[in-house]
């Protein structure tokens, strides 16, 4: 058995005047959680779409759990779960009608798909409400029910787009620590994600995606560390006073870095930034800055945005620049 | 949140990539299931029925009461044993809207993509929605004969043959809700459903034998009323209920039944298919 259960080569898919996918290569490794990041639009939904079996690609290979997903959809069907960008659960039923209408297109007998109900339902702390319409549900709730029914036919490989988008931070951490448990229970997660910490906090790998192109494919701690960790940020009042600044920032700036003026998109003006290793630097430049007589106006401790790492990733690469819309 | 033992293939027996019984019984199986998710939702949102409960007692009581006296010549009575017939037939028709709207909200709403990533048969969706209709035409039946009894509306042929143009009603009922499947699928509002399936029937509910006489009409119209589906449907259902020669109408609406089926069922198909 491959040690890959996601493999895709060099899809592409046109929807009209857009490139949606533009040759995107992704591996995932067994038993893993592949985080795929990205802003609205780069074409991770489409990507989840085709490894899904719900899009055909215009070119390019793809394969789950070492089935050719475009020659062979109904058998990578029974072997995947997925939970889409909306909670798409069936309000007019109730929560155990809807796991068990799944568990029976999975083909389970009727006796089995109510089993496999109650046992998701109380797993996700549904049980007490079980037998109330889905629309009498919380935002949270219907979430967890739309991944309960990702989970009913035991899926080798699941598929979530946007998991936690719309949800309160607590609600979040409730998610993650369902995806953990279904890795522990030997599953490999693949999921979509416009949060950075959502990734960190999950991930094994991340693929960063942008225009339909992956521009990224590290661990986050990799991929931190090409972004850059926390950047403190000095205005002094006086333009003259920038080089003064840039030494003092200079000393206290992470190992193997140092200050510099800000130039790149996205930059405060006559403001300097600089790499710092922790919230410590500010006890240091404090008084750095008073005893170098220098003014400031505007001070901040920075940690990098989504917005800055794809700024940093996409930096010296050909693609486009563009606006990126971050909602 | 608990964590319990879960057994890793719980209730999955024999060949993970066999369909249980074959893949015929597992269309079947999985039709139904989805057929039985419809009738929950039909049961829970029973205002979803307006169209086959109040709306044809509506027209019923519009056509008699106000239009009755005028095309019947006085006689309302009459004209109610002719009209609800083909009343009936447009009912039918009207009825078959609200699927394809339905089916428009589910696409939209993503429910769709869910079934589509299980193991079921592209068809089995729409099969199983299609059946749960037999439902709302059977309720379309109930409440037009229910109600027109109530106005004085005698069946005069006997129950055989009632239960025969009821039959029949729901079957036609169940051909002609593929057109609103197809078109369900091809726009992209359940508003635009309705809008498209309105300019459909009227023309041809009204341009037919459900109010009027054929021979009163001018020969232009009556040609196009010869060639209208629904024309046969009504000269079968008015023969099965209050008296006539069925044979030849009821060949003709059998055959207009598969040609709709034939027609409209792949056309539904490729359409759910290249849909989203």
């Amino acid at each position: 058995m491959s040690d890959l259960v996601v493999r895709a080569e060099g899809l592409r898919k046109r929807f009209g005047k857009t490139q949606a996918l533009d040759g995107v290569d992704l591996a995932m490794r067994r038993g893993t959680v592949l985080g795929v990041l990205g802003p609205n639009g780069a074409g991770k939904t489409t990507a989840v779409r085709v490894l899904a079996t719900l899009l055909r690609p215009d070119e390019g290979y793809a394969e789950v759990a070492g089935i050719d997903v475009l020659k062979q959809p109904a058998r990578v069907r029974r072997r995947i779960g997925l939970t889409g960008q909306y909670a798409s659960v069936d309000e007019d039923l109730t929560g155990t009608q809807n796991l068990v209408l799944i568990g029976q297109l999975l083909d389970l007998r009727t006796s089995d798909a109510k089993k496999r109900a109650a046992e998701l339902l109380e797993w996700f702390d549904l049980a007490e409400a079980a037998n109330r319409m889905a629309k009498t549900y919380s935002g949270g709730m219907r979430r967890r029910l739309d991944l309960a029914a990702s989970l009913v036919g035991h899926p080798e490989v699941i598929f979530l787009d946007e998991p936690t988008t719309g949800l309160d931070p607590a609600k979040r951490e409730d998610m993650w620590g369902v995806v953990r448990t279904q890795v522990t229970q030997g599953s490999s997660v693949l999921l979509t994600t416009q949060y950075l910490e959502e990734a960190d906090a999950l991930a094994d790998e991340i693929v960063v995606i942008n225009h339909g192109k992956v521009i990224a494919h590290d661990t986050p701690d990799g991929l931190k560390r090409r972004v850059g960790g926390l950047t403190l940020s000095v205005r002094p009042a006086d333009p003259a006073k920038v080089p003064d600044t840039l030494r003092v920032l200079d000393a206290v700036a992470a190992p193997g870095t140092s200050a510099s003026a800000e130039t790149a998109a996205g930059a405060r003006p006559g403001a300097v930034s600089v790499p710092v290793a922790g919230d410590l630097a500010l006890d240091e430049a404090v008084p750095a800055l008073r005893r170098a007589g220098v003014e400031v106006v505007d001070f901040g401790l920075h940690l990098p945005s989504l917005d800055e790492v794809f700024h940093a990733l996409t930096e010296g690469t050909p693609a486009p620049k563009k606006e990126y819309e971050l909602v | 949140m608990t964590t319990l033992d879960v057994p890793t293939r719980g209730g999955f027996t024999g060949d993970i990539d066999r369909p249980r019984g074959g893949a015929p019984a597992a269309l079947m199986r999985h039709s139904l299931a989805l057929a039985r998710r419809s009738l929950i939702k039909t049961v829970r949102t029973p205002e979803a029925l307006i169209d086959v409960t109040v709306q044809p007692v509506i027209f019923l009581l519009l056509f008699t009461y106000l239009f009755g006296g005028a095309i019947g010549a006085g006689d309302r009575g009459a004209y109610l044993q002719f009209l609800l017939p083909g009343l009936l037939a447009q009912s039918l028709a009207l009825g078959g809207i609200a699927l394809g709207q339905n089916l428009n909200a589910d696409i939209e709403k993503g429910v769709f993509d869910r079934f589509r990533s299980l193991p079921v048969a592209r068809s089995a969706p729409l099969i199983g929605a299609v059946s749960a209709d037999v439902v709302r035409y059977l309720t379309v039946c109930v409440f037009m004969l229910g109600f027109g009894t109530l106005m004085g509306f005698r069946v005069e042929t006997g129950f055989v043959p009632a239960v025969a143009a009821v039959a029949l009603s729901i079957g036609f009922g169940l051909c002609f809700c593929w057109i609103s499947v197809w078109v369900g699928m091809l726009v992209r509002t359940p508003g635009a459903v309705q809008g498209v399936m309105f300019l459909l029937i009227f023309p041809l509910s009204f341009g037919s034998n459900v109010f009027v006489q054929t021979d009163t009409l001018p020969g232009w119209l009556q040609a196009f009323v010869h060639v209208n589906p629904i024309t046969p449907l009504v000269s079968t259902i008015r023969g099965l209920l209050v008296g006539g020669p069925v044979a030849h109408s009821l060949t003709i609406t059998l055959a207009w039944m598969a040609g709709l089926l034939v027609v409209f069922v792949p056309l539904a198909l490729r359409a759910y298919a290249r849909r989203a």
